[in-house]
């Protein structure tokens, strides 16, 4: 079986990707690629934890953790695209360095 | 055990190289030659006179967000499907409040008029 | 399976399946009303639904504390905070009733996106398992991340709205991969679970600080602690203001109590090693809190820093991880919701004098006395009471953190908190100063502009909190007692 400290590498390697992306971004729509990355990151942990028997094998927690998690990513996007046409609306840009009405 | 994996090197490496080939070849063999109208694109002869982009409309994404979370409830719905022989009573009962309140998210919608095409 | 275990102690759920019903009724009923008022009808059905909730829980009050599914659990605590959440609720509710231009035609996305977001603040107090904690944060979080930028005429509300959501996001997959670490160092997402494998030798528990720290991340961004602050003043400014009120309150309690019950249930034979860490976070954000509140000339900007500054006071309790302290929490969050919302409704009258712009500058606050004599005063009990000056409930919220934590131990920690108590005197009674004994700023000006009233459901809602904010400062012991804590 490939040790557990790989998966958890990955999954660092995967959420230091995401965080890359979700940071230097400017693009309103790639930081939240970025932020879907991040969750993703941590499901590959789940699962590997899961695999690896931190519990018994029959409590499929790691499991069903992820798979709703993954629900919850997409129910995030459509609520962030839906904010980042509202704001396109408004403000003609998704560039959120010029969002800047708001002081601070 | 590393001997297993022989074959997957050896397609890496040929898809890798088709398409180094494919692009490389032509690059260093063909004639070079550019000029402005090569660069433009494309329209069946017409010479293009404006932006080809248009405003997207906003009901193209209404759709593809209304399909993306029912289509998560499908997720959920075919792991519920497979093990509900096993399950019975149970994971019907279980199943029944989360599809109402998609039902009811559904009838809102619909309601309201964002399956309205125009 | 057995299918009873569904419903086996479902009862322990029962105002979240109140509001969840409440809210698909709203749906219905938001689908078929026609004409005029019906937003008038919406927000009583919210009201009348909310108060079905607030009974709801009384009725389970006295009930002794079991599990629903390994999921959720209703003891003292949890009800103490849905209590809170419930009122925040209301009171919100009332304030949006005609705050927004636009409400007769949303108002049913309006009212059932506020309920949604209360059932999922009121499921976190209650969530004694890693996945229901994430998923109720992540109900209440996306609500209020919609009905920020609810406000869809101002560029300023849709940029807060924006804001927050990018920051929240990014600040709930710090809180999931925190998840994950604490999952595989138990062995479980359940909290008791965890403790118990954890206890007795087993488990990862080398992987149950990084666990905490990623937890505190998201954890920290959602009550504004700092270094995580830096969204609160701007969404604060850019959401509406009765949405703000209801905001500022529900999400410190529901955020606390989730995390009160992760770390006193789960990881209390850690507490030794994430204390002191937490105790340097509530220094730092009282301190900056406070200091920051001084510079504010918006009303607004000013009450979210002092939100911020009362997160402080609150991780206090939580550093002290005591039961005592966790019922000193939840009586600190439920005096903090009547004058925080009390103080926001001020504004929102405010406002509605002085141009509807979803905020009102200090200055303008200038000679308020003469104006408005009775929302000064209101003021002037909301400013006093979150000053922490007795007999008020603020006073009475403080002291009561602040004995729980000296009895625990830190009574350096309380010596600081005091100091910034006294710090933040400053800028909250500048305010009383200037609606009292400053003149108005142009003062032909306020001649010549109309006196515009304050909404009936506004003078409501500043009648109940200064009389709750008076109540539960006469009578804190009653109060006190009523709201428990975990473990007791």
């Amino acid at each position: 079986m490939v040790p557990l400290s790989w998966y958890l590498m990955l999954a660092a390697f995967l959420f230091s990707c995401g965080l890359y992306g979700a940071l230097a971004r400017r693009n309103a729509i790639a930081m939240l690629m970025g932020i879907e990355l991040m969750l993703n990151a941590a499901n590959i942990n789940l699962v590997a934890f899961w695999r690896h028997g931190v519990g018994p094998m029959e409590d499929l927690t790691g499991q069903a953790f992820a798979v709703l998690i993954i629900g919850l990513a997409a129910a995030e996007a459509a609520v962030g695209l839906a904010l980042i046409i509202a704001v396109y609306r408004e403000r003609r840009t998704i560039d959120v360095d010029e969002l800047d009405l708001l002081s601070g | 055990m590393a001997s297993d994996y022989l074959p997957l090197l050896i397609l890496i490496l040929l898809a890798a190289g088709f398409g180094v080939i494919a692009i490389g070849l032509p690059t260093l063999l063909g004639p070079r030659e550019r000029n402005n109208q090569k660069l433009e694109p494309y329209e069946s002869g017409i010479i293009p006179f404006s932006d080809a982009r248009r405003r997207f409309p906003v009901k193209y994404y209404l759709v593809a967000m209304l399909f993306l979370i029912f289509d998560i409830e499908v997720i959920f719905l075919y792991p519920w499907a497979a093990v509900l022989r096993d399950l019975r009573l149970f994971a019907l009962v279980a199943m029944i409040p989360f599809f109402i309140v998609l039902v009811v998210g559904f009838l809102y919608e619909w309601k309201k008029g964002a399956l309205d095409w125009d | 399976m057995d299918t009873a275990l569904l419903f086996d102690n479902a009862v322990v759920l029962l105002p979240e399946l109140v509001l969840a019903v409440g809210v698909m009724v709203l749906m219905m009923v938001d689908i078929g009303r026609r004409g005029q008022n019906g937003s008038q009808l919406l927000a009583g059905l919210s009201v009348a639904i909310l108060l079905l909730g607030i009974g709801a829980s009384v009725m389970i009050w006295g009930r002794a504390p079991v599990e629903y599914l390994d999921g959720a659990i209703s003891d003292g605590f949890a009800l103490s905070v849905r209590l809170v959440i419930l009122i925040a609720g209301v009171l919100g509710v009332l304030l949006s009733r005609n705050w927004f231009p636009a409400i007769e035609r949303q108002g049913g996305a309006f009212y059932s996106l506020h309920l949604l977001a209360v059932i999922g603040m009121m499921l976190m107090g209650t969530a004694t398992n890693l996945i229901v904690l994430f998923i109720a944060l992540e109900i209440f979080s996306l609500a209020l991340y919609i009905l920020s930028g609810f406000y869809r005429e101002n560029a300023r509300s849709i940029e807060a709205a924006m804001k927050y959501f990018l920051l929240g996001a990014f600040a709930s997959t710090f809180f999931v991969y925190g998840c994950a670490l604490l999952y595989g160092a138990g062995g479980s997402s359940k909290f008791t679970q965890i403790h118990e494998t954890l206890a007795t030798g087993g488990g990862n528990p080398s992987l149950v600080l990084p666990g905490i720290a990623l937890l505190l991340v998201g954890f920290g961004f959602k009550v504004s602690l700092v270094p995580f602050h830096m969204w609160t003043p701007d969404v604060y400014q850019g959401a509406p203001t009765p949405v703000t009120a209801f905001m500022s309150v529900g999400t410190k309690a529901a955020a606390f109590a989730g995390f009160f019950r992760l770390m006193m249930t789960a990881l209390p034979s850690f507490h030794d090693q994430w204390a002191m860490p937490l105790a340097i976070l509530a220094v730092l954000t009282m301190t900056v809190g406070n200091l920051t509140a001084l510079r504010q000339s918006s009303v607004k900007r000013m009450l979210a820093y002092s939100g911020i500054a009362h997160a402080g006071n609150i991780l206090i309790a939580l550093v002290a991880g005591t039961a005592a302290a966790s019922s000193a929490a939840a009586f600190y969050l439920f005096a903090y919701a009547f004058m925080n919302i009390g103080a926001f409704t001020v504004t929102i009258a405010l406002e509605r004098q002085y141009g509807n712009e979803n905020d009102v500058e200090q200055s303008r606050l200038a000679g308020a006395a003469e104006r408005f004599p009775v929302l000064a005063a209101a003021m002037a009990i909301f400013m006093l009471s979150l000053s922490g000056i007795p007999p008020l409930a603020g006073f009475f919220g403080k002291f009561l953190v602040f004995k729980a934590a000296v009895e625990a131990g830190w009574a350096w920690l309380v010596v600081i908190g005091v100091l910034n108590s006294a710090v933040s005197a400053y800028y909250y009674l500048r305010i009383v100063v200037a609606m009292y004994f400053q003149q108005p700023e142009q003062a032909g000006d306020e001649k010549e502009q109309p006196f515009v009233p304050a909404s009936r459901s506004s003078v409501f809602v500043v009648v109940v909190s200064v009389l709750a904010v008076v109540v539960i400062g006469l009578q804190p012991g009653l109060w006190a007692d009523l709201l428990r804590g975990l473990g007791q």
